[in-house]
């Protein structure tokens, strides 16, 4: 019979609430709590061995200690398994439970199972290493996973082939597996374009995703009083790069002085973007950048001051959730220096 | 980073060169660019043209922050 070893918060180990957040690791024989729904379902084949029980907060607050004094409880069963949770939406429970899941895989060279409400931070964070089934947003969705997970467990622990995330019911892990299908891709792709014409439903193979949109800003109501602001992708930044911002999946940007400055020059500035042929913009910034031509406007009137810094950063591959966040930051500096309007130039 | 500029009342136009991505993605001013190499330039063209060139875009660029529109643009 195979041994199962089950990780549990102190409210689903039958502890206690929100006051008993702080125990450190527990160890019980045998199933706890939900434990013993999930034995139930594993019948004959596998058993619950032992329970080990964990207060959130001291999880979340002591987490290399947590996670060996628990793989230690752990490692004298010799488990051929480690399940935790459910932890539906739960957050720090669900780190644990994702962590505690890792760890052990890492460790034990085991298969490893939790089950989370896609939204919990433990599921975005684990998801990947290890297999998180779908649960309902709470606990009320007990009664369903439980089957689910247990039959899941069976089929890690007999090493049958694991179906796709769709059939099997766990959060996509973004691996991409060979198969064989009957007809070729051009051969399903005019099919489903067939289908798009005739206004037939057809399952795309590859979801696109899906953009929000914001309402336009109010205009500005005078260019000639206005304070702009550059920014730019295109990985325009002071020679040297300063702030290492990376040629492709940029991690960081830079705001850097422009003061007095006229025009953009090859001594001066370069390009560290990776996505497009640097040359031209080696030779003269200003074709990336165009401090040369606001400048001047500036000069003319046409707008009231150019803003004496710019923001750059390298879009080459970068995360638009990334983007969101260097954009984040650099609107909020602009709203205090009292910038009104800002021109981004990407490649 | 146009969309979440602009989503804190600061307009943001986006001179780019492929502009169905920007739209994809969401900026509200879009204005295309000359090429990926070189947005806000022109090699092929002497340096004194090639900055006019530059001009003209900035200030067609600068126009449409001031322009009031509903709803996503490509100037």
């Amino acid at each position: 019979m195979k041994k199962i070893v089950h990780y549990l918060n102190q409210f689903y180990g039958q502890l206690g609430g929100e006051e008993k957040a702080d125990l450190k690791p527990i160890l019980k024989e045998g199933p706890v709590g939900p434990g013993m729904a999930l034995a139930e379902v594993l019948g004959q084949e596998a058993a619950i061995a032992a329970t080990v029980i964990c207060g959130d907060n001291y999880f979340a607050d002591h987490q290399d200690e947590a996670l060996a004094e628990i793989l230690d409880m752990i490692a004298p069963y010799e488990p051929d398994m480690v399940i935790a949770g459910p932890g539906f939406n739960a957050g720090r429970y669900g780190l644990a439970c994702g962590a505690v899941c890792s760890a052990a895989k890492e460790k034990f060279h085991i298969p490893v199972l939790t089950a989370l409400y896609p939204e919990n931070p433990g599921a975005e964070m684990y998801h990947k290493p290890v297999y998180i089934l779908k649960t309902a947003i709470s606990a009320t969705g007990m009664r369903k996973i439980i089957p689910v997970m247990g039959k899941f467990a069976l089929k890690l622990l007999k090493g049958e082939e694991v179906g796709f995330p769709e059939e099997e019911g766990y959060i996509p892990q973004g691996y991409r597996v060979n198969v064989h299908t009957v007809q070729n891709g051009a051969e399903r792709g005019v099919d489903m374009l067939v289908k798009k014409l005739r206004g037939e439903h057809f399952v795309t193979e590859l979801p696109m995703p899906v953009f929000d949109r914001v309402p336009p800003a109010p205009p500005v109501k005078d260019l000639t009083k206005a304070k702009i602001a550059m920014v730019t992708s295109g990985g325009i930044v002071p020679k040297g790069n300063p702030d290492h911002i990376e040629s492709a999946n940029a991690s960081r940007y830079g705001i850097y002085d422009i003061t007095g400055l006229d025009d953009l020059t090859g001594d001066a500035f370069m390009t560290v973007h990776g996505g497009y042929d640097p040359v031209y913009a080696t030779e003269d910034p200003d074709r990336v950048l165009p401090l040369d031509a606001m400048r001047q406007i500036e000069k003319e009137g046409g707008i009231g001051e150019l803003y004496n810094y710019y923001y750059a950063t390298v879009g080459n591959t970068t995360a638009v959730s990334s983007a969101k966040k260097f954009a984040t930051e650099i609107a909020q500096d602009m709203l205090r220096k009292g910038i009104q309007a800002a021109i981004l130039t990407s490649n | 980073m146009a969309k979440t500029i602009e989503s804190f009342g600061i307009p943001c136009v986006h001179i780019c060169s492929i502009v169905p991505i920007s739209e994809a993605v969401g900026a509200n001013r879009i204005l295309p660019a000359t090429a990926i190499p070189y947005p806000t330039g022109d090699p092929n063209l002497p340096k004194d043209e090639e900055f006019k060139l530059r001009k003209k875009m900035v200030l067609r660029a600068l126009n449409t922050l001031t322009v009031d529109i509903q709803k996503q643009t490509v100037f």
